[in-house]
């Protein structure tokens, strides 16, 4: 699904930064947060717990509640920058043009209403229909995401449906109204491997009927590996890789990208260590001074411990690194 | 010997076990309400649903033997972990370790079975006491069956283990919640190991964890089982974990086992339709942009589990015999097994 390389993309991120504050401080979980997103691409953002993956999502369409607060930095979704926006005005554009699905269903949908109930209000919000009419778009929309019987689970509750198919409704409810763009937050992890290869399925049919952007959060490499045109690798709250699948995860220049490839069994021998990284991501009132994972990594030098790396680049593949690995040399 | 130890020491008793479970089950239901109960009085009981998590399984752990468990959630793999290490009862079948019945051992048989069978729980944070310090945590065990004979001793062992789980000994006086996920679950292995267990119970223990975090903890059990000479049975829904760490796999569905395999056979030539269907499922980064082609359905509810081979509905290949006869595991190669119609010799 590779778009035109010349046109302007359909959201370009530069320099976010979205802070927490603690009673000693502000710390931010997200900084110099740059990124562009042609439209129709899907993009794996990939990170482990705490590396701001989630956060970076949710401050794209102003999702962040206080004791978080996103301080500065633009998001230009067709050229308009959303942080510019007032709230009726980002209301406007959030579930219509821009959608959102969260990694846990039984908690984002609402237990006392039925599930044509709650999607018909993701209708009705942004423009006036016949009842009917809504609720038939329901049906088909559930239809489309692989429900089966949609006709009687459109009145059912939550609860009566199985985790996988409350993942599907979520879908369905982020593709009502014909979003430009998904961002999906780890909506497979709690999923068995059967119901997300299921899932993973209908998604990659639907965003190439629909030509919907999505932005795919996770901490699984394998599943963007399969589902995605390019990879951001996400470190302590910046992106420290973004590339074309193959280039990423072929020839990582990132020691931490490499590290997270060689973590998961499949090149080392069965029963042999696997390639740890050491040590552990720094939480967020600790993050180390200079590249954020000099600490644990192997080829630090003093430079690391002192100055951030700066984005290096080579054509649409880029990394923050003073010690990249030599493209020639990575397995 | 009693005649029914003599049932245990029958030709097909494997020789090398350290545990063997023989036609285990085990159901749940509720208890009736006070209406229900008062209709039983006059005779006209309504019938309350039984679940059954695990259904006359038979299965032999080896001794020094990584032995996966894998399976959707649901499958009842938790259930028969914990009937193994004795938490939960069986409702019927035997449980044997060491080649002798734990429902007929003595007080001091089955304390020493209750210590040499351990578990690591899948949640480190659920697992562990926010009450208590780590030290406590890992001393309870040692002090409850008094296992040293003075406090400094069971002070060394504590620094002992949790330097053995790669952990500092000065952390002993923090709670759970100082701790990193990875971390806890290090506290949760040392706890395991602190009695000298020789079989340990893995229920999902790396499920919680990070990538980067998943690789320590992998390495963690590969060096304990190589230093202990440990056992493992090691429950995961994570295949390429389990290819890497088992010696042999036993696939679960819906409570029973429908493959059981060396793990390189089961990887390069996988019998049962399902075991080829989660293989296929496996999220790799060697693939890119893969057309999906999952397998179609859910686990079916145990509450109402389909008829002959329960996993008919799911299966490309199921025929009229497979709807409504249920398949024997039988034996395709040495050390094989395999629960499917297909695989019947013609």
């Amino acid at each position: 699904m590779m778009s035109d390389q010349s046109s302007s993309p359909l959201l370009a991120v530069e320099n976010l930064r979205t802070v927490f504050h603690f009673a000693d401080g502000a710390y931010p979980a997200i900084d110099s947060l740059s990124f562009e997103l042609r439209a129709g691409e899907v993009l794996g953002l990939v990170g482990e717990s705490g590396s701001g993956k989630s956060v970076a999502g949710f401050s794209l369409i102003g999702l962040v509640d206080a004791p978080g607060e996103i301080v500065s930095g633009e998001v230009r979704f067709k050229g308009r920058d959303l942080r510019k926006l007032s709230d009726e005005e980002l209301r406007r554009v959030r579930g219509k043009s821009v959608s959102m699905i969260f990694q846990d269903p039984l908690t984002t949908l609402n237990p006392v209403l039925t599930i044509g109930e709650q999607m018909m209000e993701a209708i009705s919000e942004h423009e006036t229909v016949d009842p009917a009419a809504a609720r038939q778009r329901c049906i088909d929309t559930l239809t489309k995401v692989g429900i089966t019987s949609p006709q009687t689970r459109v009145d059912q509750f939550p609860h009566e449906l199985s985790g996988g198919m409350r993942q599907r409704v979520a879908i369905a409810t982020a593709l009502l109204n014909q979003p430009e763009l998904i961002i999906a937050d780890e909506p497979t992890t709690a999923l068995d491997v059967t119901i997300q290869g299921q899932i993973l399925a209908e998604m990659q049919t639907l965003q190439k009927e629909t030509g919907t952007a999505l932005i795919w959060i996770t901490h699984d490499l394998g599943v963007v590996s399969e589902l995605a045109d390019r990879i951001a690798v996400m470190y302590a709250g910046g992106i420290v890789e973004i590339g074309q699948v193959d280039d990423v995860l072929d020839s990582p220049r990132h020691p931490y990208t490499l590290g997270l490839l060689n973590s998961v069994p499949g090149d080392t021998p069965r029963g042999e260590a696997l390639r740890q990284i050491e040590g552990a991501a720094p939480s967020l009132t600790a993050r180390p001074l200079g590249c954020p994972f000099h600490p644990r990594c192997f080829r630090a030098s003093d430079l690391c411990r002192t100055e951030e790396p700066p984005l290096a680049e080579a054509g649409d593949h880029s990394w923050r690194c003073h010690h990249p690995l030599d493209p020639e040399k990575t397995p | 010997m009693s005649p029914r130890n003599d049932i245990t020491s029958a030709p097909d008793r494997d020789e090398d076990a350290i545990l063997e479970v023989r036609r285990l089950s085990r159901r749940f239901s509720r208890k009736p309400v006070l209406a229900e109960q008062l209709l039983g009085l006059v005779g006209k009981a309504p019938e309350i649903p039984v679940l059954t998590a695990v259904k006359s399984l038979d299965l032999t752990v080896r001794r020094g033997e990584v032995l996966g468990l894998v399976g959707e959630s649901g499958c009842g793999k938790s259930t028969l972990g914990r009937m193994m290490t004795g938490i939960n009862p069986p409702s019927e079948g035997e449980i044997l370790y060491n080649g002798k019945r734990t429902d007929e051992m003595s007080r001091q048989e089955r304390l020493a079975y209750t210590l040499a069978v351990q578990m690591v729980f899948q949640d480190p944070y659920a697992s562990l006491n926010p009450r208590q310090t780590v030290g406590e945590i890992l001393s309870e065990p040692l002090r409850v069956h008094n296992r040293c004979k003075n406090r400094a001793e069971i002070s060394e062992r504590v620094d002992a283990a949790l330097n053995e789980v790669g952990l500092d000994p000065s952390y002993r006086d923090r709670y759970p919640h100082q701790f990193s996920g990875g971390q806890r679950q290090r506290i949760g292995i040392a706890r395991a190991l602190i009695v000298d267990p020789e079989f340990l119970v893995c229920d999902e223990p790396i499920a919680a964890l990070d990538v980067s975090i998943q690789a320590q903890v992998i390495n963690l059990f590969l060096e304990l089982r190589a230093q202990r000479a440990l056992t493992y049975l090691f429950i995961s829904h994570d295949l390429s974990v389990v290819w890497h760490i088992a010696d042999r796999v036993a696939i679960m569905y819906l409570g029973e086992i429908v493959e059981l395999a060396p793990t390189t056979e089961l990887f390069d030539s996988p019998a049962h339709p399902y075991t080829q269907t989660l293989l296929a499922e496996i999220p790799s980064v060697k693939r890119r942009r893969r057309a999906f082609q999952p397998v179609k359905g859910e686990l079916p509810s145990p509450l109402n589990p389909p008829s002959g081979c329960t996993f008919h509905p799911r299966c490309p290949m199921a025929t009229d015999r497979c709807r409504s006869e249920r398949p024997i595991s039988r034996t395709i190669a040495p050390g094989r097994t395999v629960a499917c119609h297909l695989h019947e010799p013609s």
